[in-house]
């Protein structure tokens, strides 16, 4: 099972509602996914400035006095705005690298959930409803946005299980399916260096994909080597800065929606997630073919 | 007659369902339309009378499954495994229809008037579908018996596996499955063609049809077909 719903809007109108919208779509797929959910919502972007989303389960302990004193060790003025159990920490984007590995030093309980110059991600365990409330998410506006229902099978109900996984800056990804060469896959990325934290199927996924571009590929190119060497089942949502990628196993049994406006383009593992989008009556509305990446961007 | 509408989102889908399921094969009340779909689940299932339900909107899973006698019009898309199982009665849906579109059906006549996806008419048992636009890839797998009407094209390894349905297509077909071959077109064919057809409202010439059916290679072990397999 699992539920993806994804929004890249063209109407520029329309970018306040974003949060809004997306946290519909959300709900809408919780009984595909009723025991974590996630968020991807790419915002703004500031100038020079560039962000961390960091999780912590001891929130109040971790994130106090974290702002001063990543700055202190990075030499920046670092900002720092709580929400619920992530928080997200704003500096120079040329520090930002510095800044992690700093975080790593000073909270090694604190997990990175994104990097970039506008994505942030928040995700924990729980009825969508809720992941989406406790975060407000409907509150934020953005140009485009991913979220996620899970369904636990290859792995343990956790935070760190929940999608979407951060695949580099400003990148994500969403799984609707499980990958049957997880476990090897892994070993054999962990080999190449890559750090992958859990038991689940998704990340190595997301690390699949990051070990592809650390190597040259574009995401076009990672996501098209993905259908030779990743075995499973998969639909897969990516969000980069400028907009969204979609790609289907060859067998495409995970359903996937889409549907397409002048105002946007919308992304639903059912027709239900996008019933209620503006003018869907009379919106293009199709099934990706498998096999195919297709990328929206801006 | 008038029309009997019930409202999705204020009366929910047991109420629907159970209305449909009450009504018998004398009831006065045939005509009935559903609003508000929204891409749900399971609409009109199992239905056992002579009634028309039209359904506004685009629906979800199964919509018109294991259907018998009634005739059902989805004026949208239909998502995956429309009319699965079904009896008999006719299912026409006005958009495009999801995977596995009429799987396992015995009887009746499934029309999508856009396009099929993927597995469209997998294991069918006696069901006749006519697809007005393309099919998706696996359609027609194991198919044992029935008809399978495609005025466009077909995907990957049609009719794999095939049982004794019969598989007609005006377009392109990408690629055969195992054990699937061009067979000839003859007479019988082309009359089971022209009265799909028509009844399916489709724009199509008998003539314009390819068929295909089982080689019937792989009905009995052979180990010499192993590779097929």
């Amino acid at each position: 099972m699992c539920g993806i719903v994804g929004l890249f809007l063209k109407d520029k109108s329309l970018e306040p509602k974003l949060g809004e919208m997306l946290t519909e779509m959300l709900v809408t797929m919780t009984d595909r996914g009723p025991d974590s959910a996630g968020i991807a919502v790419y915002g703004a972007d500031a100038a020079g400035q560039g962000k961390l989303t960091v999780q912590s389960d001891d929130a109040e302990r971790d994130f106090a006095s974290l702002a001063e004193d990543l700055g202190t060790a990075i030499d920046a003025k670092v900002s720092l705005y709580q929400k619920d159990t992530h928080a997200v920490l704003v500096a120079p984007a040329d520090k930002l690298d510095q800044m992690r590995q700093a975080l790593r030093e000073l909270r090694g309980n604190v997990r990175v959930m994104s990097a970039g110059d506008t994505i942030e991600i928040y995700k924990e365990v729980g009825l969508p409803k809720d992941v989406a409330a406790r975060f407000e998410i409907s509150k934020m506006g953005g140009s485009h946005g991913i979220g996620h229902t899970r369904m636990a099978t290859e792995s343990a109900v956790t935070t760190m299980g929940a999608h979407p996984f951060s695949t580099g800056p400003d990148q994500c990804l969403v799984h609707n399916g499980s990958l049957s060469n997880h476990n090897s896959l892994r070993r054999k990325l962990r080999r190449e260096g890559i750090r992958i934290e859990t038991e689940n199927d998704t990340e190595v996924g997301a690390a699949y994909l990051t070990w592809k571009m650390q190597h040259g590929s574009t995401l076009g190119q990672a996501l098209e080597s993905s259908l030779e060497d990743l075995d499973g089942f998969f639909t897969f949502v990516v969000g980069t800065k400028d907009g969204f990628g979609v790609v289907r196993d060859p067998i495409a049994c995970k359903p996937a929606v889409m549907a397409e406006t002048d105002q946007y383009v919308a992304f639903g593992t059912e027709y239900r997630a996008l019933a209620n989008l503006p003018g869907i009556e009379t919106a293009r509305v199709w099934e990706p073919e498998p096999a195919t990446v297709y990328f929206w961007n801006h | 007659m008038i029309m009997q509408t019930i409202d999705l989102e204020a009366d929910g889908l047991r109420a629907l369902n159970a209305t449909l399921h009450a009504q018998k094969d004398d009831t006065n009340q045939t005509s009935w339309e559903v609003v508000n779909a929204k891409g749900s689940h399971a609409i009109a299932v199992g239905l056992d009378a002579p009634i028309e339900v039209t359904v506004r909107g685009s629906t979800g899973y199964y919509c018109g499954g294991m259907n018998k006698q009634a005739t059902i019009n989805v004026q949208g898309s239909a998502g995956p495994g429309v009319g699965e199982n079904m009896m008999s009665g006719t299912i026409v849906v006005e958009g495009d229809a999801s995977q596995y579109a009429g799987a396992t059906g015995h009887g009746g006549l499934l029309v999508v008037k856009g396009n099929a996806s993927s597995r469209c008419g997998i294991s069918m048992k006696g069901i006749d579908i006519v697809v007005h636009g393309n099919i998706g890839h696996m359609s027609a797998f194991m198919a044992q018996s029935g008809n399978l009407v495609v005025c466009g094209d077909a995907g990957d390894a049609l009719g794999d596996s095939l049982y004794e349905a019969r598989i007609f297509v005006r377009g392109e077909v990408k690629s055969l499955g195992a054990d699937c071959i061009e067979k000839e077109m003859r007479p019988e064919h082309l009359e089971i063609l022209r009265d799909l057809l028509e009844r399916a409202g489709a724009d199509a010439k008998p003539e314009e049809f390819r068929r295909y059916g089982s080689a019937r290679q792989l009905y009995n072990f052979d180990v010499d077909n192993a590779g097929a397999y």
